[in-house]
């Protein structure tokens, strides 16, 4: 009985959601404010890259251009939370943030939907370098330093109804963890769902033989804009969380650089698993600080122990890459399967 | 029957309210306990800063928390300050506000410091200022000359600035070229930002009828060619550069290409000769030697001693403690310019007093920061009014890698503060043991 009512996607997606939103109270409510503040980054990377998963994973498209939409959506938040006293919520800036990069996800979208592979690569590439340069063209976007962004604080029924629940004070880090998310558990079911529909499988036609899919009658210029918006807009929903979570929005945050590390969380997780987009995104957020901390400790100078956390995320990177090419939830899964399929022999 | 029913519910509601005050109560208390005390124990002391330790801005800004390190390890081999030893974490953020931001809380939420000290960058620390002042850590001592470090102590109580901001130097620059190139046609070559925009405001308040040509450049693009030939085209004969060093020594191999020559004045970020010989070397690929001397006849401005004084008292205790305590190389001037802050650092909390706080170093610096005698030239301007750093220097010009003073030393404030000669701060000698003195401020 259960497990015919599971077996509805929706359903299924949604029961992992709730036991999923439980355990982010429990870890957020048991861990210090330097832990909250890290799972928030690792909220905001795994957003953006569970976007950029189903983009490559599922549509066939490279984008090394997801910084940039990353980028539109923290101006778009710093520009409206620029004073203590914002004129929407929190909820609409999320919003508005994600409505702009989707927008504008249309305007890159369309043409590059007439592109094919290492073309769509390059196009996205341009934006990824042009869009944090225009941000210096404008006097209002605060130049080199960028601008600041106040996050007001919550409405005293979210603090007080967070406190009757947990017996914990909300402070300032925390609930943004908290924002960072609830955002992402609402953007992994909208994406699982997503995959699952038919606009999914037509992602997976159009990925896997583009004329195939095109005789059996999809468009494929549609599918493709479509699946370029949607990651535009999990991107800009993303640069929200961040430009909170840092607290400035600045063009040096969003380089070349923002859009290689998102590529580089859904190849080492695995390509067109959202799990495996959120594990990338874990690994790029802790590495460094272990392998610097070990550094230190080894008795290297803070420059060197600096200079290593790149040398080790390159090796991880490689050996990643060499060992287990399908990503770290890709083999997983294949080892899982292959299991079965010989317990099954037998 | 019925009273008892009165008397049941009063009593239920009397037990809810006062299980809703304790409620209430304890939520609000959270807040006491103030953590002034964090990052202090009775024989340690816990600070921590941000560097670019890595990437485009490493190549003498890294060099900096190994000057403070040196200090600081000099001082606790000599017994701590009251009996404390520093302790000096620091955290690379590649120059990048958002690394910089989560260094910052790892900082202050993981290694819970005492305070900041001497945390780099205009773009990169303006990240955080906010967050420090709001977590009430002390920000002692910015690295860069940002107004935002001082100007406005209410805005920012825990934030202190320590070498001359920009303006000032602008001003001090400015008032140089109207007294000795009265004739000269002016360009203006600034980095687009706080840095570029303060020199330029108080540069201009003396002689904004001379500046014929204002370029910018946006650090990042190493393409100064455009800037460069502009400058040339508007027959600039003197260029003053509010710039890195990297972009000192672009600008002077753009300007050797292009055969443009001009007199060059660069604010002293830009001017150590000796890491600016090393990138023209680099850019150019080894066609250009790598000699301090490219620079001679260049002017600048000097407000701590440097490498090129080896005889001055300040020099001589710090080639001793680096040559002691130092990671190896060549004592640079970034090292001696964190040594310096190190050396200020320690007169304030010395100055806290014997059981020092985070606000107890605040305000001490309020009291009797104005008073220190340091390796500074002009005296430090630190009062309830004002968190701003050291308040003058003196005009060089650079010769062979030295800098030959051009005037006494010079000081003056923000604003339309007058310039004046005050060589009081300039005699000061470090104390024979080159461990500051201070008494407690209360």
């Amino acid at each position: 009985m259960i497990r015919r009512f599971t077996r509805v996607p929706l359903v299924r997606h949604l029961l992992l959601a709730l036991v999923g939103l439980a355990a982010v109270v429990v870890v957020l409510e048991s861990t210090s404010p330097f832990r909250n503040a890290q799972l928030a980054n690792v909220a905001y990377l795994g957003i953006a890259a569970g976007g950029l998963t189903v983009l490559t994973g599922l549509n066939g498209q490279l984008s090394l251009g997801h910084g940039a939409f990353m980028a539109i959506g923290a101006y778009t938040t710093a520009l409206l939370l620029q004073d203590a006293d914002p004129a929407l919520p929190l909820v609409g800036v999320l919003a508005v943030a994600t409505v702009v990069a989707l927008v504008c996800g249309v305007v890159v979208g369309v043409p590059a939907a007439r592109l094919h592979g290492p073309y769509i690569a390059g196009a996205t590439l341009a934006l990824a370098i042009a869009i944090p340069s225009t941000a210096l063209f404008f006097d209002d976007l605060g130049g080199e330093q960028g601008l600041n962004v106040l996050v007001p604080d919550l409405p005293t029924w979210i603090l007080d109804a967070a406190y009757f629940v947990t017996g914990n004070e909300m402070d300032r880090t925390r609930s943004i963890a908290y924002i960072g998310w609830v955002c992402l558990i609402v953007t992994y079911v909208l994406l699982a769902n997503l995959q699952r529909s038919r606009v999914g499988r037509t992602w997976r036609a159009v990925r896997d033989d583009d004329v195939a899919a095109e005789i059996a009658g999809i468009h494929l210029g549609r599918a493709r804009v479509l699946a370029f918006v949607v990651s535009a807009g999990c991107a800009g929903l993303a640069g929200s969380v961040m430009a909170m979570a840092v607290r400035i929005t600045a063009p040096s945050g969003f380089t070349l650089n923002l859009s290689l590390l998102l590529l580089s969380a859904v190849v080492l997780g695995g390509l067109g698993s959202l799990a495996g987009a959120l594990i990338g995104s874990a690994l790029l957020t802790f590495l460094p600080q272990v392998v610097t901390d070990v550094g230190v400790d080894a008795g290297l100078t803070d420059v060197q122990a600096a200079q290593l956390s790149p040398l080790v995320y390159g090796l991880v990177t490689m050996a990643v890459i060499l060992l287990a090419p399908a990503g770290l939830v890709g083999s997983l899964r294949g080892l899982l399967q292959r299991r079965r399929l010989a317990s099954a022999g037998n | 029957m019925r009273s008892t029913t009165v008397r049941v519910a009063g009593a239920l509601t009397a037990a809810a309210l006062l299980a809703a005050c304790g409620a209430g109560e304890s939520r609000d208390d959270d807040d006491s306990g103030g953590g002034s005390a964090v990052g202090i124990t009775d024989d340690s002391i816990k600070i921590g800063a941000h560097f670019p330790l890595t990437g485009v801005a490493a190549p003498g800004y890294s060099e900096i928390p190994s000057g403070h390190q040196a200090y600081y390890d000099y001082v606790n081999a000599n017994g701590g300050v009251n009996g404390r030893k520093i302790e000096f974490v620091v955290k690379d953020d590649a120059y990048d506000p958002t690394k910089t931001s989560s260094v910052t809380n790892e900082l202050v939420l993981e290694d819970e410091i005492f305070g900041m000290v001497s945390g780099l960058g205009t773009p990169t620390h303006s990240a955080v200022v906010d967050f420090l002042n709001s977590e009430e850590v002390p920000d002692l001592f910015v690295s860069s000359g940002s107004l935002m470090w001082g100007d406005d102590p209410e805005a920012r109580p825990w934030t202190f600035g320590w070498q001359p901001d920009y303006e000032i130097e602008g001003k001090i620059i400015g008032q140089w070229v109207k007294e000795n190139m009265p004739d000269a046609k002016v360009g203006l070559f600034l980095q687009d930002d706080d840095f570029g925009e303060d020199g330029e405001a108080g540069v201009r308040q003396y002689i904004d009828d001379q500046i014929v040509d204002v370029q910018r450049y946006t650090p990042g693009n190493t393409d100064v060619g455009p800037q460069i030939a502009a400058l040339q085209a508007s027959k600039v004969d003197l260029v003053l550069g509010f710039n890195v060093p990297s972009y000192t020594a672009l600008s002077q191999l753009v300007a050797m290409k292009l055969n443009f020559t001009p007199k060059w004045f660069y604010s002293n970020v830009g001017s150590d000769p000796a890491l600016v010989g090393s990138l023209l070397a680099r850019f150019s690929e080894g066609s250009v030697k790598d000699d301090a001397s490219l620079l001679d006849g260049v002017l600048s401005t000097e407000y701590i001693p440097g490498v090129d004084a080896p005889d001055d008292p300040w020099m001589k205790l710090w080639q001793q403690v680096w040559d002691e305590y130092g990671e190896g190389g060549k004592l640079t001037n970034y090292r001696v310019y964190g040594m310096s802050e190190a050396y200020t650092f320690v007169q304030a909390l010395q100055a806290a007093g014997d059981d020092p706080t985070r606000e107890s170093v605040v305000e001490a610096l309020e009291q009797v920061g104005g008073d220190f005698e340091g390796p500074g030239m002009a005296p430090f301007r630190y009062s309830e009014d004002s968190h701003l750093g050291i308040s003058g220097m003196s005009v060089v010009e650079l010769k062979g890698g030295k800098a030959d003073p051009l005037t006494p030393v010079l000081v003056t404030d923000i604003g339309d503060a007058e310039i004046t000669e005050d060589d009081s701060a300039a005699g000061d000698v470090p104390p024979d043991n080159g461990i500051p003195d201070e008494e407690p401020a209360s």
